[in-house]
């Protein structure tokens, strides 16, 4: 007994929860994808701690006024376009009994008025009105020493980059400049190198750990055997040229799928026998797969994660980022915000549009991601110990499995991360 | 008015009555079809529904409620409607699963001899292979029809949804 107080005066937590046997990030303890207590930790280390969390488009709130309820982790935000065009963050929940404040999910409001007892606050979340604050007539009210600039809603640091608005808990977090570093910059300035327009957002819920799609987007060596979309109408085959990148904390990736033609067509998935690989198969609408140029280079996909919160995705015309949200330790949802520029001609509108059907929950290339994410779930349950092993070109050099698809590099610099994050 | 007079307007209502129940049981039957085809899983049969150039969506009531046009399914004629289907069959992964289609409150209004806007209420109820059977996807249905040589097909068929958190994934269409 004496010891378990010990710790938790301590300041508790200061014993691992989960042990990771390697320092590599190959082996990962199942328990991580379910446990509470790191759920928790990750609320706090994670979300609340040292990282920014992606929150919006620009082009989602860009009148003074407007605003959009959203998440960092757990914690209700809402981020919204001030009167003077700048932009803020505040924590949902009124400074004086804790209610909700916002409860919508998008609008414009020059003020935000918690239902409750109707205190209200400006756009920035500072309090502004409290009702009978000098009481009725003289008697009663607040106290003499009630000063409503200490009593705003919990501000957060919010930037953007590039029209991405994210925000963070930490006053000494680096900037977002340096957040998102030399490697990762150039892919957002890429795909947001001209003004956007918002085009409609889609939801996905699914019963498994945030954690678990981290390790998804970071996996090229899944894709054209989970998705068999890919190999069946011959768009993506492990021959195809790409191209990973990481930041130096493992944490950010990008996955660069360029356009190539596959001359074997299809060999190496008849040798070995594929059941993802069916010949002869053919879209009658190709159109729908057509990869209009709008860049420099021929790329196909470009799947870019910003940890802990957003993943930029060009999938051949189709523009979108995708929001990722826990939910608890075994639930995430996955926001899908499509956008196109805003000098596109109609035509390449109705190509987006028709290439929406690629991605999201009914994603003719995507859907499965979360059937695996759920079937991992589910066949982990009670699985104790038992190890998750990422084990892909862990022999080969990093420059060799840059190029490569059959590699499980960026899963392993991920958990490195993460084991550096939450301090296990 | 006379007998006479007040007969024929009777027949004249009896007439536009007529006409309208028949209008609304072709309709009723047209959507029948398309739930029918669905719930017994005879896909292949769903694009034949659809004119040649038919449009289907599936949007949120978030989006359409703004005037934004993303949705998680769009298919630009039969030909786009066929590769969902052979995609569904054929490439795509998912967990087995039973649609039932509940319809209500249906709607329409004439714009000419063939062509009727119509509106309903739909539920969709699915069961995944835990045997739980759970309300997937409630929204309402903005459909154009219009008569063809082989009967009333789809023009336009909009599902719009209410249930905005789409539970796992879509493969079936709605």
């Amino acid at each position: 007994m004496k010891v378990a107080t010990e710790r938790e005066s301590a300041g508790s937590r200061t014993e691992k929860l989960i042990y990771f046997p390697r320092s590599d990030g190959s082996r990962v303890p199942f328990e991580v994808y379910s446990s509470a207590d790191i759920y928790e930790l990750e609320q706090e280390r994670i979300f609340r701690g040292p990282v920014w969390s992606y929150l919006a488009m620009e082009a989602e709130v860009p009148n003074p006024g407007d605003f959009k309820s959203t998440f960092v982790g757990d914690t209700p935000v809402v981020v919204t376009r001030s009167e003077d065009g700048g932009l803020a963050a505040w924590v949902n929940r009124c400074a004086h009994r804790g209610a909700t404040i916002c409860r919508t999910a998008r609008g414009n409001a020059k003020s935000h008025v918690c239902v409750y007892h109707q205190w209200s606050y400006d756009t920035r979340g500072n309090l502004r009105g409290v009702p009978f604050r000098n009481g009725i007539k003289g008697s009663a009210g607040m106290p003499a020493d009630f000063d409503p600039k200490n009593h705003g809603l919990q501000q957060l640091r919010v930037d953007s980059y590039r029209g991405l608005i994210f925000a963070t808990f930490r006053d000494h977090a680096p900037s977002l400049y340096d957040y998102l570093g030399p490697a990762m910059r150039p892919g957002l300035d890429r795909l947001f190198h001209k003004p956007v327009d918002y085009l409609g957002c889609v939801r996905q819920y699914s019963k498994s750990n945030w954690k678990l799609y981290n390790d998804n987007v970071r996996d090229p060596y899944h894709a054209h055997l989970l998705h068999a979309f890919f190999s069946t109408f011959n768009i993506l085959r492990a021959g195809t040229r790409i191209e990973t990148v990481g930041s130096d904390n493992g944490l950010h990736s990008w996955l660069t799928v360029f356009r190539t033609e596959d001359a074997t067509g299809g060999a190496a998935y008849k040798d070995s026998q594929l059941t993802s690989f069916k010949e002869g198969l053919r879209l009658e609408d190709v159109s729908l797969l057509a990869n209009v140029k709008e860049f420099d280079e021929a790329v196909n996909n470009h799947i870019q994660m910003i940890f802990p919160q957003l993943v930029a995705t060009q999938i051949l015309n189709s523009l979108v980022v995708r929001q990722l949200l826990p939910k608890g330790p075994k639930n995430f949802e996955l926001i899908f915000y499509f956008f196109g520029y805003t000098d596109d001609t109609p035509e390449m509108r109705l190509q987006r549009i028709k290439q929406a059907n690629l991605v999201g929950p009914a994603g003719l290339i995507s859907m499965e991601d979360t059937l695996a994410t759920e079937l991992v779930q589910f066949g982990t349950v009670s699985s104790n110990d038992a190890l998750s092993m990422a084990d892909m070109g862990r022999d080969a050099s990093d420059e060799e499995q840059r190029r490569s698809m059959i590699s499980e590099n960026r899963v392993r610099h991920f958990w490195r991360g993460y084991q550096e994050l939450m301090g296990l | 008015m006379s007998n006479v007079e007040l007969a024929d307007r009777e027949d004249l209502l009896t007439a536009t009555t007529i006409r309208e129940m028949t209008l609304w049981y072709e309709l009723y039957r047209l959507q029948e079809r398309y739930v029918s085809i669905i719930d017994t899983d005879r896909l292949e049969q769903w694009p034949d529904l659809f004119t040649e150039d038919g449009v289907y969506e599936i949007v949120p009531k978030e989006n359409a409620d703004l005037g934004l046009p993303v949705g998680i399914m769009h298919c630009f004629g039969r030909p786009m409607l066929r590769d969902r289907i052979v995609s569904l069959r054929k490439a795509n992964l998912f967990e087995p699963h039973t649609y039932r289609h509940m319809t209500s409150g249906l709607e329409f209004t004439t714009l000419d001899a063939s062509t009727v806007d119509m509106q309903s209420n739909y539920v969709v109820v699915q069961t995944l292979t835990d045997g739980e059977s759970g309300v997937y996807q409630a929204g309402r249905y903005f459909d154009r029809v219009v008569r063809t040589a082989d009967g009333w097909r789809y023009q336009r068929k909009r599902a719009v949804y209410d249930t905005s958190r789409v539970r796992t994934l879509l493969a079936t269409p709605v």
